[in-house]
């Protein structure tokens, strides 16, 4: 029965957004640090999608291939009190850009939906198969 | 006589697998909605289904060219046009393409998407109907009652 596998399929990209909203809230929670675990300012995170073909043709569900970091410099604020100021006196802040960052939650937590949607479909198509024939 | 009975039962059979098959195919579609580079693929479901039923009532003239297929040993080997050999019920899959362009080259239209699945969910549904009927008919006609 070929439509077990939507379960496999709305699965897979279930657990990717999944996986988008967590670096989202990642980033969002590091948006005013100063310094990650490795001394440097955070630099925001996102996840890269990529098809993976589950068994037959045209069945294809999603998983995050790679993590890429933002590379462009973060915002620089002049404070020389600052603990984590430079030797100009500069502090140097995340490269997160809330904005950017709530669209993209918006954009993972509307993909989830839909993808959980597809799975009660294909459930509830499944257990009207499950009574097929029995004459109600 | 119950060749005649069953005719329209195998039918509709045949169109429930096609319609389970396609709606696996959107679900797809809908789960890379997100994917760089992802091409929506399609199939029209009357041409399968005439296809699937055509195949099955002219599956007695194995001789003819057009059913004449390569045989395969193997899950993984693919048939003469491409698709995996040995499964006549696999119809031809089609790309879909966007009506808006993405930056990232993904094709999947959600809006479209979602109305196909909902649409394949009716009919998938009309037919399980249609079955229900016809073994309902089947059992009064049995029972007599």
């Amino acid at each position: 029965m070929s439509m077990f596998k939507i379960f496999n399929v709305a699965g897979s990209a279930v657990s990717a957004q999944s996986q988008r909203l967590n670096v989202v809230a990642s980033n969002l929670a590091n948006a005013d640090t100063v310094a990650g675990p490795d001394r440097q300012a955070y630099k925001a995170r996102q996840v890269v999608f990529s098809t993976t073909p589950m068994g037959d043709v045209g069945t294809a569900g999603v998983n995050v291939s790679q993590v890429t970091e933002d590379q462009t410099p973060g915002r620089r604020q002049f404070d020389p009190k600052h603990p984590q100021a430079d030797a100009e006196g500069y502090v140097t802040y995340s490269n997160v850009n809330a904005v950017e960052e709530m669209v993209n939650m918006i954009s993972a937590s509307r993909s989830y939906q839909n993808n959980i949607e597809v799975m009660n479909t294909a459930k509830s198509l499944l257990s009207k198969t499950l009574q097929m024939g029995q004459g109600n | 006589m119950l060749n005649r009975l069953t005719d329209s039962l195998n039918f509709q059979a045949t169109a429930l697998t096609l319609r389970s098959e396609r709606q696996r195919l959107i679900a797809s579609n809908i789960a890379n909605a997100d994917t760089p580079g992802y091409v929506a693929r399609e199939f029209d479901f009357s041409q399968a289904l005439s296809q699937a039923t055509g195949q099955r009532t002219s599956g007695t003239s194995a001789l003819a060219p057009s059913t004449v297929r390569p045989s395969s040993s193997h899950a993984g080997h693919l048939g003469l046009d491409g698709r995996p050999a040995g499964n006549n019920a696999e119809p031809s899959l089609s790309y879909a393409t966007n009506a808006q362009t993405n930056l990232d080259n993904n094709t999947v239209d959600m809006n479209r998407e979602r109305a196909s699945f909902v649409d394949n969910t009716v009919r998938y549904e009309a037919t399980l109907r249609f079955i229900n009927g016809t073994v309902r008919t089947l059992n009064t006609a049995i029972t007599g009652q």
